[in-house]
């Protein structure tokens, strides 16, 4: 039986009621903004019967520097048997910017958190094994947090042009 | 009245230098169409090689075409690609690896220059590694390019010289 993609943020907004921020639709893709404590359960009510997002797309970090809540974790979600989309987000605050780790919901967010700490320094609660995935060890910092610096080299090995990194 | 000292060392003066000189053109003429190469391909530009290396272009006309994996049996090192820091000291070992006589080929402007790679995690142009011969321009070159630099790298090596083998060490 075919869910419509409306009944789905329906659905949501009855059952979180005060737990969902905003909601959105943009060229028939819907996005609903969440409080982040509420995560983990309305992940695991999507990944359940009858909607079935059996499927991480993607997941991702977006850093607005001078906003109160500074990054906005971003997940798009995919339901193979009811060919559904929706995507997710929710607001951390830059002192703090921690969120449950979805690893024992879907496995393959094991290495997509892994990149956004990496990149952004967001620590995920609960996940196995939070440790850079392409920068190297002993690289400083988050390099796409917006007040990394443009201009900063971090080389492993010395460079024959010192002024040139 | 006024000697004139001659050096008569060897087969003299002339002939010394021509043996020297026709040496050198047959070690250069013998290594510059054995250049056994060490493909390093990291990015795109490697469509582009395998383009040069493969049967429309054809590498092998040139002497070439033998690609060796094991730095230890190559003369021609072929960056092809973007290198990145946390790559950077894996390009430089395979070059230490490598026994002389060797050269170094910076292909396309990400091993040139960083490219349009000007961030946090690329390497600025290998030479900040590494020595290069040759470069080639472009965002891939065109396998004609390619082959221009490479007919210039054989140029380069036919006219090493190899007096040092017969001086002394200092
Ligand atoms: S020079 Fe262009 S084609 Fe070659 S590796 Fe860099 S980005 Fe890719």
């Amino acid at each position: 039986m075919a869910i419509q993609q409306e009944k789905v943020v329906q659905d949501l907004k009855e059952r979180f009621v005060e737990k969902i921020k905003e909601v959105s639709a943009h060229f028939g893709d819907d996005t609903v903004v969440i409080e982040r404590d509420s995560l983990l359960d309305i992940i695991k009510f999507l990944k359940a019967e009858p909607y079935d997002f059996a499927m991480l797309l993607d997941l991702t970090c977006v850093d607005y520097m001078g906003q109160p809540d500074r990054f906005e974790m971003v997940y798009h979600l995919f339901s193979l048997s009811k060919n559904l989309r929706l995507r997710i987000k929710t607001r951390l605050p830059g002192k703090d910017p921690s969120v449950e780790s979805l690893t024992p919901v879907w496995k393959n967010a094991n290495w997509l958190e892994r990149e956004a700490y990496d990149m952004f320094g967001v620590r995920f609660n609960g996940h196995p094994y939070l440790k850079r995935l392409f920068m190297y060890d002993g690289f400083e910092g988050h390099p796409l947090r917006k007040n990394y610096p443009l201009r900063r080299r971090q080389p492993i090995i010395r460079m024959r042009k010192q002024d040139d990194i | 009245m006024g000697e004139v000292k001659t050096e008569k060392k060897g087969l003299g003066g002339m002939a010394g230098g021509f043996i020297t000189t026709s040496l050198n053109a047959m070690i250069g003429w013998g290594r510059k169409y054995s250049l056994f190469q060490y493909p390093f391909i990291t990015a795109c530009c490697g469509m582009e090689y395998m383009s040069v290396a493969c049967a429309h272009y054809d590498l092998d006309r040139f002497g070439m075409g033998w690609t060796r994996f094991s730095p230890r049996q190559a003369d021609m090192l072929l960056v092809v690609g973007t290198i990145t820091h946390k790559e950077a000291p894996v390009l430089k070992t395979v070059y230490d690896q490598m026994t002389e006589p060797k050269w170094v080929v910076a292909f396309g402007a990400c091993a040139v220059s960083g490219g349009i790679y000007d961030n946090y995690a690329v390497v600025q142009g290998i030479d900040n590694i590494i020595p290069v011969d040759v470069y080639i321009p472009g965002c891939p070159p065109r396998p004609e390019t390619v082959l221009d630099a490479l007919i210039k790298l054989q140029k380069k090596v036919q006219k090493e010289g190899h007096e040092w083998r017969f001086s002394k060490k200092k």
